[in-house]
């Protein structure tokens, strides 16, 4: 049986300087995969290089069982490339095989290895490294059934557990909130109190929601401008900002000021204006803009950093939760892709092939006599053993070609091919 | 065709009530969209016969099946699922069928449990306006009980956002400005149908009694409710009633129904006794 090895190291195990030093960038890749390709050694192989780790993913050939050589020649490969002493990150470096690389590559895919854990980006990536490394022939039948197993895995966890239920990040909360609040962000003004560069950044993230209108003001009417001309809204002084309440919905404050740039009187009056049409406050000002008793207004909702970072806390602990679901799931799947490997063995290929054929011949002939009683036994037998010849003549040749193992050829390709044709149970995709 | 059968049909609505209240439970836990569709096929279908039921009742006894409390439980039912129905088509609240469903069931099982009283053939009880008034009542009221559904709703999310505990409700359920208008929708579509329903009223009770208005308990109280959706209306339009106020409102005003419908006829009684006998 084929054994799977994947060497690499991630935020747990190398800090990121060593990280930063090792991660591979596309053109690198492409080298790696070459490398892998042209070891004669090595079957299939494929290179995952993200931020936060390096893994190299390869099938040793089946007559280098153990796979020791191969793992050493890509470390001392990846050493060379980087003009470094393959001691120096040799201790941060993980070695899995067989079941554990399967766990393991499932559990990264499904962003449970991830330092954010049920971040959604690392099975785009995942799929990215498998895109380039069919492109360039490193993949094979292991390597491809495998990838696609981690990503319907992955699917499969994020569906099925929250783990990429909750926001984690501020601005993520904020937008959440918003949606919870606000039917359609389209249709919603938002007011900048403020032009600094935490006003940019939150409206940056407004902005890939597509809010109708950003309206700025802030004490420098000319930053106002300035800020407001970059996305396309419109600037007002910061003594308007009382009037401008009236027609925005979403209010973003990060001004300097030490004390509450809006009261709870504004707000009331205000309120009474627009026909108490719902208003968010969100206020990353520290110390804080937006007077926290405008909270208590009914139709108003203020939430200032502190608030925002606790929804985020709670929601990291409550996807910490939904990770033991999702390890259960992955076990699961690692069972039956174990299941698959080893149907892809030589010997039981034959046998599945022999009883179907054997099968199938017993079925007919049966069917067949049963409705030729004025035949004698003697004629009968004779029958029966003519299907029977014909059945292990016809399957003579496949299970030869089947036997003759090694030659420089991909046994698993030629197995997993026999199993789909004749349908044998194991290597249909569920 | 006979009364039996339409027995059995609004047992088997009753059961698919249940199941369907089922589902969405397991819809609220776990979030799946099959539990959703399921509980809103089983409603539908529960719907379906439950119409299927009364009118076979209809034809078989050339009476509408409101004679007693059982009966007008189970039209108001009826007109719920019904209602139900059209709203989710309207605005695809799903989460909405958690509250109906359960209220559903609710009425369905205390319709099927408690003794039926002899059913009285009385003559009045036909005619165009008296089916229309029926009608439009029994709609408008079932309008404003979902109104109470998601006004419910909305209180639950809005708890969340003001006081900065998002939990259980909050991925659940829609935003606050939907669930906002869903309830106004409701709530219109309602006092619409509920002023026409007191108006054919009073031309029906002209009809039978010769006066539009006999200082009957059930008239005042319906008209005393009628005038609190028409305060509640009047203010959102006007003074900005919108959000929790009009959500706290809709609540009040739906228990106030229930008064109406019930309460009155078994506590105090009066003309519109029969129906809750």
């Amino acid at each position: 049986m084929p054994d799977i090895i994947l060497i690499g190291l991630n935020h747990k195990t190398a800090p990121v300087e060593l990280r930063e030093k090792l991660s591979l960038t596309s053109e690198e890749t492409l080298l790696a995969l070459d490398f892998l390709k042209k070891d004669q050694d090595i079957k299939e192989g494929l290179v995952i290089s993200t931020c936060n780790r390096t893994e190299v993913l390869f099938i040793p050939e089946s007559n280098h069982q153990t796979g020791n050589d191969q793992t050493e020649k890509i470390i001392e490969f990846i050493a060379g490339h980087k003009k470094m002493n393959s001691s120096e990150f040799k201790s941060a470096l993980y070695i899995h095989k067989g079941d554990d690389a399967v766990r393991h590559l499932f559990r990264v895919a499904s962003s449970l290895d991830s330092m954010m854990i049920g971040e959604p980006q690392i099975l785009g990536q995942i799929k990215q490294a498998y895109r380039i490394a069919v492109e360039n022939g490193g993949s094979g039948v292991l390597l491809n059934r495998l990838m696609h197993k981690s990503f319907s895995i992955a699917k499969k966890v994020r569906r099925e557990t929250g783990i990429g239920d909750n926001a984690v990040s501020i601005s993520y909360a904020a937008i959440e909130l918003a949606n919870k609040i606000f039917t359609d962000l389209s249709e919603k003004r938002v007011l900048l109190l403020g032009a600094g560069e935490m006003a940019e950044l939150a409206v940056e993230h407004l902005l890939s929601n597509n809010v109708k209108e950003i309206v700025v003001a802030n004490r420098t009417f000319k930053n106002a401008v300035a800020l407001a001309e970059k996305f396309n809204g419109q600037a007002v002084t910061f003594e308007e900002r009382e009037d401008a309440l009236i027609h925005v919905d979403i209010i973003i404050s990060s001004t300097g000021a030490t004390d509450y740039v809006l009261t709870h009187d504004q707000v009331r009056r205000v309120m009474k204006k627009r026909h108490h049409r719902t208003l968010f406050f969100i206020d990353i000002a520290v110390p804080r803009d937006i007077d926290p008793k405008i909270n208590s207004i009914s139709n108003a909702y203020v939430y200032d950093i502190d608030d925002l970072k606790n929804i985020v806390e709670s929601n990291i602990e409550q996807r910490e939760k939904e990770t033991v679901k999702a390890e259960r799931l992955i076990d699961e799947a690692v069972l039956k892709f174990q299941k698959w490997l080893e149907s892809l063995a030589v010997v039981p290929t034959i046998k599945a092939l022999n009883d179907k054929i054997t099968s199938i011949v017993e079925m007919e002939c049966k069917k067949t006599l049963s409705g030729m009683k004025h035949l004698t036994k003697e004629d009968m037998e004779a029958i029966q053993r003519m299907t029977q010849a014909i059945a292990s003549r016809t399957i003579h040749d496949p299970i030869r070609f089947l036997r003759n193992t090694g030659c420089h050829r991909d046994d698993s390709l030629y197995l997993n091919v026999t199993r789909q044709l004749f349908n044998l149970g194991g290597s249909d995709e569920e | 065709m006979n009364v039996q059968t339409a027995d059995i049909l609004l047992q088997i609505a009753t059961v698919l009530y249940f199941s369907s209240m089922a589902g969405y439970a397991g819809f609220l836990f776990n979030r799946k969209k099959a539990y959703q569709k399921t509980a809103l096929y089983l409603i539908s279908s529960a719907v379906l016969l439950h119409f299927i039921s009364m009118a076979v009742y209809t034809l078989s006894t050339r009476y509408f099946p409101i004679q007693n409390l059982s009966q007008s439980l189970s039209v108001s039912a009826f007109a719920l699922g019904f209602m139900f129905l059209f709203v989710q088509y309207k605005s695809d609240l799903k989460i909405l069928g958690v509250f109906a469903s359960a209220l559903l069931s609710v009425i369905m099982g205390v319709a099927l449990m408690i003794p039926e009283a002899p059913v009285e053939k009385n003559e009045i009880f036909k005619g165009f306006w008296f089916y229309s008034h029926i009608l439009l009542i029994f709609t408008g009221e079932a309008a404003l009980a979902l109104g109470c559904g998601t006004g419910i709703l909305y209180l639950l999310q809005e708890k969340g956002i003001k006081t900065k505990t998002p939990g259980f409700f909050f991925k659940r359920l829609p935003s606050l400005d939907f669930l906002d208008d869903v309830g106004y929708t409701c709530l219109t579509t309602g006092f619409a149908l509920l002023t026409i329903g007191l108006v054919t009223g009073f031309i029906y009770a002209k009809a039978v009694w010769g006066r539009f208005w006999s200082w009957d308990i059930k008239e005042l109280a319906s008209v005393g409710t009628w005038l609190i959706y028409a305060a509640l209306l009047h203010l959102r339009f006007y003074s900005g009633w919108r959000g929790r106020k009009s959500a706290i409102m809709t609540i009040i005003g739906f228990f106030i129904i229930i008064f109406t419908f019930i309460g009155v006829n078994l506590l105090i009684g009066g003309h519109h006794d029969t129906f809750t006998k």
